[in-house]
């Protein structure tokens, strides 16, 4: 299998990263936590970013999502140039163009289920698509449960607020960061059904990143980082084969 | 133990230093007062000690019991007794003292000093050891006058110049022929002091030939004691009091300090609420940090550390940040203490130099004070502390406050407030004196249970803003949310704000009222035009009366002339006046009867008429100070008020058993009305004289106005200590919240909330805290103003309720604009979060 990106797809690109660098510290206490990585998050698709830790997998998220600054390269979302942004534009940017799902739920638990998930569109004062949040709500199956308060909600259920909430904004590009980290099996596996569905169905584009072979498996591909470097790319992934490749790192890892 | 506790101070200094700020205040409060009453008192102690050095043994005419009927004559030292004191064995010389009010004009004409300590006196012979001439000779004869350095210096006054001077009636244009350098008290404190020699001062003080006290000084080796009891045998037994110079200098200081030690505890009420509203900061924040800290201390518990330890470890945590705050606190507090000595200076009260006096007694109650309010406050957080069960190191949810415990927390709320209200309400029933006590227990109760029940009523009462905060979107809506989400904390908060408001609100309102009631009532029962005085309140010479009736333009005038009585065996003051007149300047309100002054008729005010059971028609014995009896009769009960009342009888009838009459004011009306043209032509009349003071009804209705002003500016300076403490403690629960919610408000940022929804989310809880907590303390303090004012103004008929709205306006954009403020820190951490170290973050 090819290890170089693949840039000439021909369906139109979400988000790209070119020459992507993020460089910590300076001189002997420098660490490269991204070394020119190169990536495309092609429309409609379903990309699942595994690497051992340290290996800069949230870093190429955080960037490309428009959380963290990076060094040298440049990010595109559609037609959006990130580096060039200021803080504010970049805010806006990520509330009209982004949608996040993170590892610890993060809803607000002050609010009720339904007014976390149109949270996003409540801060950019728009009227939530009546049609489109139904059907999301329909999908993600917590129809009765939206005026509950997170404290009383599951784990499963609460990340699945957070994945609606990701949805309902109808964004350019969701990204999760371990969605199902703190999730169990069950509800881990459900949580990961909606999101391939959001692909299949939607057509929404999805970029996650993961340390779970089985929950890389729900990816159309996976990407594999090391060292700050895109160093392997499986496509329609199995979790075997995702294990598979990793073994192969890990040994590769320890004989260099 | 004691490590772990000191460690955690240390880690978590910032989160503290709020608490250390409202400990160190109030505690510089506390000892500023300490250490400004002491330094006063020594130096006031010190300066009239040394007024004593020329003295041994001072000789004062022995003051009568009144007894039976008669009101007793005081007797007189006399000349021949002078002359007794200064042959006495082992005196080597005595002095003459005659004392009496003497105003002294500026080159403007206008009085010097305020009236109260303007004195006058004689200069003995011709080199008094009193007072040292500076510059100049004894004053001799009435055309000559000496006059104190600090009066000369102030008005500019030199050696050779005329001056203004009023005894009590005429003016005079004495030459000043000496300055003298004095430590006397009055003028240390910014009074003003005129010496004329013995004669004069005799004449004009209405002393001819006597003294007011005669100061002997021994001879060398002879002891004061020796001294005072060799004049005791050779004065005349029953009429002189002798009394040494030690004594004098002992119940001189004993008055000084008395009178400090009600300043004294004037200003430290005012330090303990700010230190009371200090508690629920450290509350708050011990609180906070046992939350934050419950993983720890429950793995402190799981590797067997005892309940007791637990405890002990915060409470030792409170002990180091209460020592800590306090000796900031102490120090600043001596700062404050020489700073306010300095204010006094410049704000024209004299005080006698003196070293800055810092007792142990200051430092250990500044101590104290500070360490106790800290541990007592860290003690409950403590206990919750040592309730934390091991097995919670092992869960990672953090232990949430149950609502169950605010159950029994609004019923005893409830309890408290409806006891309180109930109290209150019975307490404005009662009379004056009477409901006092029970109107403040009930004050404190209802405090106690609005406090209590605070965190049920943050609930509605800050719903009730939503539609407000709904202008403001989704920060808005956050902004109501978090404010509500630890109803405990916000209480607190908001309490310590509505403590400042309630007492700041209440005098308020109480002062507005009084001063309208009192003021409404000098002026409704006045129908003269002007008001004649003297500027220290003494009594007028006759001549002023004379004066005025002889004035073209008067159409009427009365004195109110005081005369001392005993009716039923207790002394009562009979206020004599011009029984013709008085219909015309006055228009008081009459009870029952018909009001009539002639003759043997007389009115009687109803509180007077009441403690005597008289009615109109009733008929009473009085026995004047000349011993004589009269039967008088009640023509009419009138309703009295601050300026005119008790029994008022004519002039004509009293006259006769007075020798020296005591015009307190004079009421006049003129044919023109009052205008400032006809009050130049009344002051020029009595002599363009310093020392009188002539008021038209809205002088009065000002100088009224001036002293409730006054009092309540001052009321104001103090309570805001309280308020800037709870300023403190809404930046502190701010700053916690931020703390600790940096995990929503990285996620907030990372959906899309810009840094100005940030800060505008923060801001907006503070201001709903802030304004909960000012509406709060407006309606405690608009109900006890109301009920403060029905206990007081209960006698009054012209009493009624005034609410302050502008005020009370002005103290809510004042509790919103302390929101603002408050949050201008937490908001601006909150915006600079960092996004993805507070979404990690757990």
């Amino acid at each position: 299998m090819t290890t170089t990106p693949i840039a000439d797809r021909t369906t139109s690109v979400a988000a790209r990263a070119t020459d992507l660098s993020k460089i910590y510290g300076q001189g002997e206490t420098q660490v490269v936590a991204l070394d020119q990585v190169s990536i495309s998050f092609r429309q409609a698709e379903f990309t699942a970013i595994m690497g051992p830790s340290g290996s800069g997998k949230s870093t190429l998220m955080h960037c490309v999502a428009g959380l963290d600054t990076f060094s040298s390269g440049s990010v595109r979302i559609g037609d959006t140039e990130l580096g060039s942004l200021k803080d504010k534009q970049l805010t806006k940017l990520r509330r009209d163009k982004i949608g996040f799902i993170f590892q610890a739920f993060n809803l607000l638990p002050t609010l009720t289920a339904l007014e976390n998930i149109t949270l996003p569109m409540d801060i950019a004062g728009r009227k939530p698509d009546k049609e489109w949040l139904d059907s999301v709500i329909r999908m993600i199956g917590l129809s009765d449960r939206l005026k509950h308060r997170p404290s009383q909600l599951s784990g499963g259920q609460q990340q699945r607020v957070a994945v609606a909430r990701a949805l309902a904004s109808r964004p350019d590009i969701i990204f999760g960061d371990e969605p199902t980290g703190n999730l169990d099996s069950r509800s881990g596996a459900e949580v990961l059904g909606f999101l391939r569905n959001s692909v299949r169905e939607l057509g929404q584009t999805v970029v996650m990143v993961t340390h779970d072979p089985v929950a890389a498996a729900y990816a159309d591909r996976v990407v594999f980082l090391a060292d700050g470097r895109i160093v392997d790319e499986v496509f329609e992934p199995t979790a075997d084969s995702v294990l598979d490749r990793m073994k192969r790192f890990d040994a590769k890892g320890r004989t260099s | 133990m004691f490590r772990t506790a000191l460690r955690n101070v240390l880690a978590h200094k910032a989160r503290l230093l709020m608490t250390v700020l409202a400990v160190m205040l109030g505690v510089a409060f506390v000892s500023g007062t300490l250490v400004f009453t002491n330094t006063i008192s020594n130096a006031f102690q010190n300066s009239s000690a040394k007024g004593f050095d020329q003295v041994d043994v001072a000789v004062q005419a022995k003051s009568q019991d009144s007894k039976g009927d008669t009101v007793g004559k005081t007797p007189e030292l006399t000349q021949a007794m002078l002359d007794t004191s200064a042959k006495v064995p082992g005196a080597a010389s005595a002095t003459g003292v005659v004392n009496g009010f003497t105003a002294i004009a500026d080159k403007k004409g206008k009085l010097i000093g305020g009236g109260f300590q303007s004195e006058g006196g004689n200069y003995w012979g011709d080199k008094d050891a009193r007072y040292p001439l500076k510059s100049g000779t004894a004053p001799h004869g009435s055309g000559q006058v000496a006059i104190d350095s600090e009066t000369a210096k102030r008005a500019g006054y030199k050696v050779g110049d005329t001056v203004r001077i009023s005894v009590d009636g005429p003016v005079l244009s004495p030459k000043i022929t000496g300055i003298f350098t004095t430590d006397d008290g009055n003028v240390t404190a910014g009074g003003s002091l005129a010496l004329f020699d013995t004669a004069t001062a005799q004449k004009l003080f209405g002393k001819a030939g006597t003294y007011d006290e005669i100061d002997v000084k021994a001879a060398a080796g002879t002891s004061q004691a020796a001294l005072k009891s060799a004049l005791d045998q050779a004065l005349p037994k029953g009429q002189t009091e002798t009394t040494t110079a030690q004594k004098l200098a002992d119940d001189q200081a004993e008055t000084i300090a008395s009178s400090m030690s009600g300043l004294k505890s004037g200003l430290l009420v005012f330090a303990g609420i700010a230190l009371f509203v200090g508690t629920f900061i450290i509350a708050n924040t011990f609180t906070m940090l046992v939350a934050q800290r419950t993983k720890e201390l429950a793995l402190l518990r799981a590797v067997g550390a005892s309940r007791r330890q637990v405890t002990r470890s915060v409470l030792l945590e409170a002990f180091v940040v209460g020592a800590v705050a306090a000796v900031a606190g102490l120090v600043a507090g001596i700062g404050i203490g020489a700073g306010l000595r300095g204010l006094m200076g410049t704000i024209g009260a004299t005080v006698p130099d003196g070293p800055l006096v810092i007792t142990s007694g200051t430092v250990l109650s500044a101590l104290a004070v500070g360490i106790l309010i800290t541990m007592l406050a860290a003690w409950l957080p403590g206990r919750r502390a040592a309730k934390i069960p091991p097995v919670a190191a092992m869960s990672s949810v953090h232990a949430t406050a149950t609502t169950k415990s605010l159950v029994l927390r609004n019923t005893l709320g409830a309890l408290f407030s409806g006891a309180g209200i109930a109290v209150v309400i019975a307490a404005t029933t009662m009379n004056g004196s009477d409901g006092q006590a029970p109107m403040g227990v009930g004050a404190v109760l209802l405090i106690i249970g609005v406090f209590i029940l605070t965190p049920l009523l943050s609930r509605p009462l800050i719903a009730a803003a939503a539609p407000v905060l709904r202008i403001f979107g989704i920060s808005g809506k956050l902004a109501r949310q978090n404010s509500v989400r630890n109803p405990r904390r916000t209480a607190a908060t908001a309490s310590a704000l509505m403590i400042g408001l309630t007492l700041i609100t209440g005098m308020t309102v109480m002062a507005g009222s009084l001063q309208q009631a009192i003021d409404k009532m000098a002026s409704s029962a006045i129908s003269a035009d002007y008001i004649v005085s003297m500027a220290n309140g003494n009594q007028l010479s006759p001549d002023v009366d004379k004066t005025l009736t002889t004035t073209s333009g008067i159409t009427a005038s009365s004195p109110l002339r005081n005369a001392p009585s005993r009716i039923d065996g207790e002394t009562e003051f009979l206020t004599g006046v011009n029984g013709s007149a008085i219909g015309k300047l006055t228009d008081l309100k009459v009870d029952s009867g018909t009001f009539k002054v002639a003759g043997t008729q007389v009115v009687v005010d109803d509180d007077t008429a009441k403690s005597h059971g008289w009615k109109a028609g009733s008929t009473f014995t009085t026995h004047y100070e000349d011993g004589k009896a009269q039967q008088l009769t009640v023509s009419a009960v009138y309703e009295g008020n601050a300026l005119i009342r008790g029994i008022m009888l004519d002039n004509a009838t009293l006259s006769p058993h007075q020798t020296d009459p005591a015009d307190m004011q004079i009421l006049v009306k003129t044919a023109d009305g009052a205008s400032s043209s006809t009050k130049d032509k009344l002051e020029k009349a009595l002599g363009s004289n310093p020392a009188v003071k002539v008021q038209d009804k809205k002088d009065l209705s000002n100088s009224i106005a001036q002293v409730f002003t006054l009092i309540l500016n001052m009321v104001y300076g103090l309570l805001a200590m309280a308020v800037i403490v709870a300023v403190l403690g809404v930046i502190n629960t701010l700053a916690m919240s931020v703390f600790e919610r940096s995990q929503e408000i990285g996620m907030l940022r990372a959906i899309g909330l810009d840094r100005k929804g940030i800060k505008r989310m923060v801001r907006l809880e503070s201001l709903v805290i802030s304004l909960f907590g000012g509406v709060l303390g407006l309606g405690l303090g608009v109900f006890f103003g109301w009920a403060a004012g029905e206990l007081i103004g209960a006698k009054m008929s012209t009493y009624e309720l005034v609410v302050p709205w502008a005020r009370m306006a002005l103290f809510l954009l004042l509790a919103g604009t302390v929101g603002v403020l408050a949050a201008l820190w937490p908001a601006r951490r909150a915006a600079k979060l960092n996004m993805l170290s507070a979404i990690k973050s757990e």
